[in-house]
């Protein structure tokens, strides 16, 4: 069984809480702490981006944070050894890459240098389902278990294309926009409820997730977890207490018990 | 998607999901548009009687060769850029948009999206990077005279590049009532086969305008390569003839070094903005900041067509320095009383090179802009 299976199976209904982080934010040292301060706050999932120099689908945040690893100089494989560390230090605790086409094509063997890290999965921002195939076959080669966006406006041919395609779990996308500009999402029930009937894996939301009150509203649509971002980076970059603020997210998602029936 | 977006292995739709049915929109558009009369009818109106179609062809009566000048530069708005925002104007109000976005460079583009904004009645929003507003205050100035806001990008290099991603951002939350106007043949599909179709005319008219001033085709078309769409405009009725097309790149400062913008003889195929295609870029697929004199040029991609042309060896793709272009710059003011934009001085630069080499050859260029918006720089540049 896969670590995301697993994990829904754990949580056994109550919403995974998916933490994100810019790997090498600001450096490699700091990011290595960050990543053991949200699983200590109680993040179920781990998701981290790789930087890339033009981050379209991101927000101001995490376009800082992504400058702020490359400035740094931290390279894809840097990642990789950041992955496989937190990987030994935390054995069932699933982890997702977030980048863009561009750092995928550019490293031959990305999807089994990943793979050998430790990593589960892999969202790549800029390959929409239209252009999935050859990239979620891949994967699959490689035990990569493809993640793909969907969002409300995404039509019925597209969600099917999703579903077939994609595994571990559907980054659901709240609303119109990037990452983190701004607070709350607008989470569609509809798009759960679609994702659901076209047998996609997991709906999870992410974009715009930054209080408790929007975990509660996201996993109100039958949602089966969320996905905090900015909010996350925004408080690591001030030097904030991540896993306080991790825990307090967290614990809004153990307050409504998600049954097959949603 | 109806197309299928590619030019062998190049092109596609590499963008966040959310804006896939966006495009598919737009596809949807452009294709209906295509088979009804009255979209045809209105837009050849705006090109003949607003913007000033057909542009002349003129041989070069001084410099030596046989040059022909494609004169894109007398079209209004001083740029081959008219042309196809009013095709793209047209397809949005269609659509039903009421706001348009933009990126510019040098400003043409951004020039010619808040001429058809202030045309047709839209909201007129331009990205543009700060380095290429300090680089290019006058147009800043005449986009603003013409309703637009320009928004200062100061993200990356500050310039083209970066004002792409900020338009892209903005089109990912705006995309139900606004347009995205990509300013080039490049981007996600359809824009790269939708802006050849509304730059087609250059090459068509030209090569009318040349079977009837020589009696035959020319030797060898040639045109800058930025992002592509002036060039790609022109190519486009002569692939099928027995005529070399030569696409310039801009080699800036010296293409052993880093401050170029040749992305087809410097790059290795990448993804970005939307589309496979030849991409500047370190061997982490980190993207470089590119240099060219021309702010225009100044763009580490390249639209996939143009990928296609060089990897099908159909094209032939040179590049010409940044002392080159100025070179051509001066010589063409000098030798035939025509400024021309530092953008098409590079094709200047490269035919006259042609000229020299082969005295007999007819070469046709791409003069794709007029130099008024250069004039401070040239000064600057050339003291």
């Amino acid at each position: 069984m896969s670590r995301y299976a697993a994990m829904f199976e754990r949580l056994n209904g109550t919403g995974a809480f998916g933490a994100f982080l810019m790997l090498g934010d600001p450096d490699l040292q700091t990011s290595a702490r960050l990543l053991d301060a949200v699983v200590e706050g109680g993040a179920d999932m781990i998701e981290v981006g790789i930087p890339f120099s033009d981050p379209v689908a991101d927000g101001p945040v995490i376009q800082a944070a992504a400058q702020r690893a490359l400035s740094s100089g931290v390279r894809v494989g840097d990642c990789f050894d950041l992955i496989a560390a937190f990987r030994a230090r935390h054995p069932d605790v699933p982890v997702g890459i977030l980048t863009y086409a561009n750092i995928v094509v550019a490293r031959v063997g990305f999807m089994r240098d990943a793979a050998e890290a430790g990593a589960d999965s892999l969202l790549i921002a800029d390959v929409p389902s239209l252009e999935a195939e050859p990239y979620a076959l891949e994967m699959k080669q490689a035990a990569i278990e493809p993640v793909l966006i969907a969002a409300a406006n995404t039509p019925e041919s597209a969600l099917k294309r999703i579903a077939s395609m994609s595994e571990a779990y559907t980054y659901c996308v709240s609303r119109a926009g990037i990452t983190g500009t701004h607070a709350g999402g607008q989470f569609d029930s509809g798009l759960v409820q679609r994702l659901n009937a076209a047998g996609a894996p997991p709906p999870v939301f992410g974009f715009g997730i930054s209080t408790p009150n929007h975990v509660r509203a996201a996993l109100a649509t039958g949602a089966r977890g969320v996905i905090c971002g900015s909010a996350i980076v925004d408080l690591a970059r001030s030097g904030g207490d991540v896993a306080a603020f991790v825990r307090a997210l967290k614990d809004a998602t153990r307050e409504r018990v998600v049954t097959a029936m949603d | 998607m109806r197309m299928n977006g590619r030019f062998g292995r190049f092109g596609g739709c590499y963008v966040p999901e959310i804006l896939v049915p966006a495009l598919e929109q737009l596809e949807a558009a452009f294709l209906d548009a295509q088979d009804d009369p009255a979209f045809s009818a209105e837009l050849n109106d705006l090109l003949a009687n607003y913007a000033g179609r057909p542009t002349p062809l003129t041989r070069c009566r001084n410099l030596s060769g046989n040059i022909y000048l494609k004169r894109e530069d007398l079209l209004h708005g001083g740029a081959h850029k008219t042309n196809q925002v009013l095709g793209q104007g047209l397809l949005a109000r269609r659509m039903g948009k009421t706001r348009l976005i933009a990126e510019t460079g040098a400003g043409s583009h951004g020039t010619a999206t808040a001429i058809v904004g202030a045309l047709l009645g839209f909201e007129t929003v331009i990205y543009m990077g700060s380095k290429d507003i300090e680089r290019q205050k006058l147009n800043v100035f005449r986009m603003e005279l013409m309703g637009a806001r320009v928004i200062p990008v100061e993200s990356g290099g500050r310039t083209l590049k970066d004002a792409i991603n900020e338009a892209l951002r903005d089109w990912s939350a705006s995309f139900e009532t606004t347009h995205y106007l990509l300013g080039t043949a490049a981007g996600p599909h359809p824009f790269p086969t939708m802006v050849r179709e509304f730059q087609r005319m250059i090459g068509r008219e030209a090569r009318a305008q040349i079977l009837e001033q020589l009696g035959r085709l020319p030797d060898a078309v040639v045109a800058c390569v930025g992002g592509g769409s002036n060039s790609i405009g022109l190519f486009a009725d002569f692939i099928d003839d027995p005529v070399r097309l030569i696409g310039v790149e801009p080699a800036g400062k010296g293409l052993d070094g880093a401050e170029h913008g040749a992305t087809l003889l410097r790059g290795r195929p990448g993804i970005l903005h939307g589309a496979e295609t030849y991409v500047l870029q370190d061997e982490e697929g980190q993207i470089d900041e590119t240099w060219s004199v021309s702010a225009g040029l100044d763009y580490p991609a390249v639209g996939p067509q143009h990928a296609y042309l060089k990897e099908s060896g159909r094209a032939d793709y040179v590049g010409c320095t940044d002392a080159e272009a100025l070179a051509a710059f001066k010589a063409l003011a000098e030798n035939e009383g025509i400024l021309c934009a530092l953008e098409s001085a590079h094709a200047v630069a490269h035919a006259l090179k042609l000229a020299k080499a082969e005295p007999d050859s007819a070469v046709l260029v791409g003069l794709s802009g007029r130099g008024d918006k250069d004039v401070a720089q040239a000064q600057a540049l050339l003291a």
